[in-house]
């Protein structure tokens, strides 16, 4: 097993109290997985991505385990995780490539932050060359200031500096949202290259997006105000979901061949719930047609089929 | 547009991870909140009570003094406060220290809020007219803020002074104000620049407004709390150029300020004659009042802006 | 029936230290757009499309060529002229939150609206006016109204968007990639409001990046790259019978949820690589132009393939 995770639940700090975002999420990663994080707005993908490697100032840990190749990473200590950040559990943060510093040359900032974890980068530079190029990347952007790069330039370089030290897991946030559909493909391509390659062993991919998803995950984690809905490969997502949330947001996603005037695609009436104090049981209940009421008592995230997972009462 | 990527406004970091919407969540409006914090905040609330308790005093202190400020005839006392009601003792002729003291401290109040108010008014006018309307009417604003910023204040006063044999508060008040806009007005076009490409400026513009609405009713607003703490900075600084001024003799004619106070135990010798109260009351006051300002300034930035609030 | 009419517009930016350099971001653009229907203009980045859609709402100068609307040249409408102009046409832009003032209450847009245009009209009139908008667009007035931007949801603040442009009796609307800040699952309803207001006559401009959104709710495609037009016309024949090498790569890239990347043939794979930034492409960056795009300078001129159907010259 690659990553465990275990009940894990983190809060947001607010003057108006706790927001509940990330609130029980149990799953296993295996060795050479790529597994999708999807989800809208407010599901706590980001919090659950971002919670296995740094807690910023308003996170505030409060249950769970996540263990990586049998060690524990002691998540709710940010000194203790400086062992772990960059060698076993790495990230691409989102937005990560508008967050290159302008006035560094590339080579520069990449120099600093490998003597930041105790590496001499004279020493790291043929291996980051041949990286570059494998991701198709004239190594001569080591000599380049971010802005005479393109989106998608940046962000490939931002993904060969996460994983430069063959971190055990690597966590992708969003990192094609703000690309060119071409740029996307190679973007998402470089990207299972890397698992291919054994940059990495295992990928976390956080988006919104469920047909990028699709093109280059092999799992994909549906999660849904705070709580995991459902996870399975992408075929059966796509094509056979269960969870009557997926299957509701499949449904309301144009492809390329539908048409307004044929098929009229639908949405979820509704909104997610506030998490300040969040529903009990099902958050999903609410805007669900198959609600009832044992939907009130939280439904447990199961295993239904061969790798496959659901919470919902009604699957189960 | 240099590059094929999308470009994106990197967004601040902190508000990535920011919580959903809370649609059921009380919600504090945008006064109170600010009220909220803005009472919590030891320097907010030290700064003003300083502020205040110094303006107070500048109120009643001549109601209360025991003798006008620049009457003579005194006896000279050599400690720092005697029975006959010279509290702060006397200066070397004669005069109430403290009734002059207490005069100065209201016409420092006086020239910091007209001088840093007439400032503010050019600087608003100049900053938000370059930032909004942008190509060659910023142009041309921009070259007379820098003319103006290059202007040597002090010449200019020099040739004025000699003009006018007799110059009161509110002229020296004008003549500070007609001086120190310029970084006011760079600082408010640069802020008025980041706000016009705000999609909300071109609904407006998109609902039949003029610019003059736009900029005085979207814009300026959105700065209040900006231009709020800009009004502070203009006033401590016109209050730091009144004394400079009135030290070195330039002072308004008449009447007694701080900085006139401060020339005048200098003329007379007073620190070789160990008159001390006659000049460190004024010196003391010009120091408290500008610092506790800025202080306050200081609490009002973490106050308005989130990101520097502890939760 | 009122017409929009886009005829050989540019807009040049002027750059460079001095304003020396001239940088082309619409060249020569001509299309038309007609009420009761939805014209997408798709392209990636740095196509021109939003600056299109800028000429139209006259929130950016136009440099060359003229925009009219039955006739009338829009682009040089000045005052009350630019104010009636906003009466029949409006805009809608992305990101929600932005296009509201923060520190006012969100249906202060429609107060706006009212003291430009209807400042004679009494309150009663004047709510139940605001009432039918809401209602078009399929917003609750008690969960809307008196809000500040921030307790409402991306999807509600751009439903208040279009329900204030309504407010006005528009003939076209400029929609600019107004979904794509919003989730999936509210994405489909705006959409499919869109949809409706195009039904009761409103002529749309969609502006989009993305091709399975246009696809969906648009009459019309127009396909932009750099700033010239490579391919426009129905939807159905640009889509179903792509013949500029740009559309058919667009169209190869977009991730589909019933097809993978794997089928695609090499030559579309080596186009779309390159495209991105492969070895050979990155050393000409700067003029990583393809075989597509005609020199500087010059437009490819559009040949009609097909009824409806124009594709810009290889």
């Amino acid at each position: 097993m690659s990553l465990l995770v275990d009940d894990l639940k983190v809060y947001y700090r607010t003057l108006a109290g706790d927001v509940h975002a990330l609130d029980g999420a149990t799953f296993s990663l295996a060795d050479g997985e790529i597994m999708g994080l999807a989800g809208e707005s407010g599901c706590g993908k980001s919090t659950l991505g971002n919670s296995l490697i740094r807690f910023d100032a308003r996170m505030r840990y409060v249950g769970g385990h996540v263990t990586i190749d049998g060690t524990e990473l002691p998540v709710w200590d940010t000194d203790a995780m400086n062992a772990f950040r960059f060698k076993t559990v790495s990230i691409v943060p989102q937005y990560a490539m508008s967050a290159l510093n302008p006035t560094r040359k590339i080579g520069d900032l990449i120099d600093d932050l490998l003597r930041a974890h105790g590496m001499n980068p004279k020493k790291e530079r043929p291996e980051l060359r041949r990286r570059l190029e494998l991701v198709g990347l004239d190594p001569a952007v080591l000599g380049l200031f971010p802005m005479e790069l393109s989106g998608g330039m940046k962000q490939r370089t931002v993904m060969v500096i996460s994983t430069l030290l063959n971190p055990s897991v690597l966590i992708a946030d969003e990192i094609t949202s703000a690309l060119d559909v071409s740029t996307q493909k190679a973007v998402g391509e470089t990207l299972v290259g890397f698992r291919d390659r054994g940059f990495v062993t295992s990928l976390i991919v956080i988006t919104h997006d469920l047909s990028i998803l699709y093109q280059i995950a092999d799992t994909i984690l549906i999660m849904y105000a705070g709580h995991l809905a459902e996870k399975a490969s992408n075929e059966t997502i796509i094509s056979s979901p269960r969870h009557p949330y997926t299957k509701a947001l499949i449904s309301s996603l144009p492809e390329v061949g539908i048409r307004y005037a044929e098929k009229r695609l639908t949405g979820i009436p509704g909104t997610p719930p506030g998490l300040l104090h969040p529903p009990a049981g099902c958050r999903f209940h609410d805007r669900c047609p198959l609600a009832s009421a044992k939907c009130l008592e939280k439904p447990p995230f199961v295993e239904v089929d061969d790798g496959h997972f659901v919470a919902c009462w009604e699957e189960t | 547009m240099t590059s094929s990527g999308r470009v994106v406004e990197p967004p601040d970091l902190v508000s990535v991870l920011e919580p959903p919407v809370e649609p059921d969540a009380k919600h504090m409006s945008g006064f109170r909140e600010t009220l909220h914090f803005a009472l919590r905040n030891r320097k907010l609330v030290f700064g003003l009570s300083v502020t205040l308790a110094m303006l107070l005093l500048a109120l009643i202190g001549p109601l209360i003094a025991s003798h006008p400020p620049l009457e003579y005839g005194g006896k000279l006392s050599w400690a720092p406060t005697t029975k006959d009601g010279y509290w702060f003792g006397t200066t070397l002729l004669g005069q109430d220290v403290f009734s002059q003291f207490v005069t100065g401290l209201r016409l420092l109040f006086v020239v910091g809020a007209l001088g840093g108010g007439i400032a503010a008014a050019i600087g608003m006018i100049v900053g938000f007219t370059a930032g909004y309307r942008g190509g060659l009417v910023d142009d041309i604003l921009n070259m007379i803020t820098n003319v103006v910023l290059v202007i040597p204040t002090f010449a200019l006063l020099l040739v004025i002074a000699a003009y006018l044999q007799v110059r009161g508060i509110v002229t020296e008040a004008v003549f500070i104000g007609l001086t120190s806009w310029p970084w006011a007005a760079r600082a408010l076009r640069a802020q008025t620049f980041s706000l016009v490409s705000r999609d909300f400026v071109d609904m407006a513009r998109m609902s039949g407004r003029g610019s003059r609405q736009i900029i005085f009713k979207e814009i300026a607003p959105n700065m209040s709390s900006y231009l709020f703490m800009m009004f502070i900075l203009l006033f401590g600084g016109a209050v730091l150029i009144a004394a400079t001024l009135d030290f070195i003799g330039l002072g308004p004619s008449g009447t007694i300020s701080l900085g006139m106070m401060m020339q005048l135990s200098v003329q007379s010798a007073a620190l070789q004659l160990h008159l001390w109260w006659w000049f460190v009351p004024p010196g003391l006051a010009i120091m408290v009042v500008v610092g506790s300002l800025y202080v306050m300034n200081v609490g009002l930035d973490e106050v308005f802006n989130p990101k520097l609030r502890e939760l | 029936m009122p017409l929009l009419k886009i005829d050989n517009v540019s807009k040049v930016y002027k750059v460079g230290a001095f304003g020396g350099k001239e940088l082309l971001a619409v060249r020569d653009v001509s299309f038309e757009v007609k009420p009761g229907e939805v014209t997408s203009l798709i392209g990636e980045s740095g196509s021109g499309k939003s600056t299109i859609g800028k000429m139209i709402l006259r929130l950016s100068p136009i440099t060359r060529g003229t925009i009219t609307l039955d006739g009338v040249d829009v682009s040089a409408l000045k005052g009350r002229g630019l104010k009636a102009y906003y009466r029949t046409t409006q805009g809608v832009f992305q990101d929600p939150f932005s296009s509201y003032n923060p520190i006012f209450k969100a249906d202060r847009v429609f107060n706006l609206i009212r003291s430009s245009y209807f400042s004679g009209m009494d309150t009663p009139t004047w709510q139940s006016k605001v009432a039918a908008s809401l209602e078009a667009v399929a917003l609750d007035p008690v969960q809307v109204l008196n809000k500040f931007p921030h307790q409402l949801s991306g999807g509600q603040l751009q439903r208040l968007l279009i329900a204030r442009a309504l407010l006005l009796d528009i003939e076209f609307l400029v929609a600019d990639e107004i979904i794509s800040m919003l989730d999936a699952s509210t994405r489909i309803d705006v959409l499919n409001l869109l949809g409706e207001l195009k039904e009761r006559g409103l002529g749309i401009i969609f502006i989009t990046h993305d091709l399975s959104l246009g696809n969906y709710i648009s009459e019309k495609t127009v396909i932009l790259r750099r700033g010239c037009i490579v391919e426009m016309g129905a939807t159905e024949k640009v889509f179903g019978n792509p013949q500029h090498p740009y559309t058919k790569m667009l169209l190869a890239s977009v991730p589909q949820l019933h097809s993978k990347w794997e089928e695609l043939s090499p030559e579309l794979q080596a186009q779309i690589a390159e495209l991105a930034g492969g070895p050979e492409a990155q050393q000409q960056y700067a003029a990583a132009d393809g075989k597509a795009l005609p020199p500087e300078g010059e437009t490819a001129e559009l040949v009609e393939v097909e009824t409806d159907h124009y594709v810009a010259a290889v």
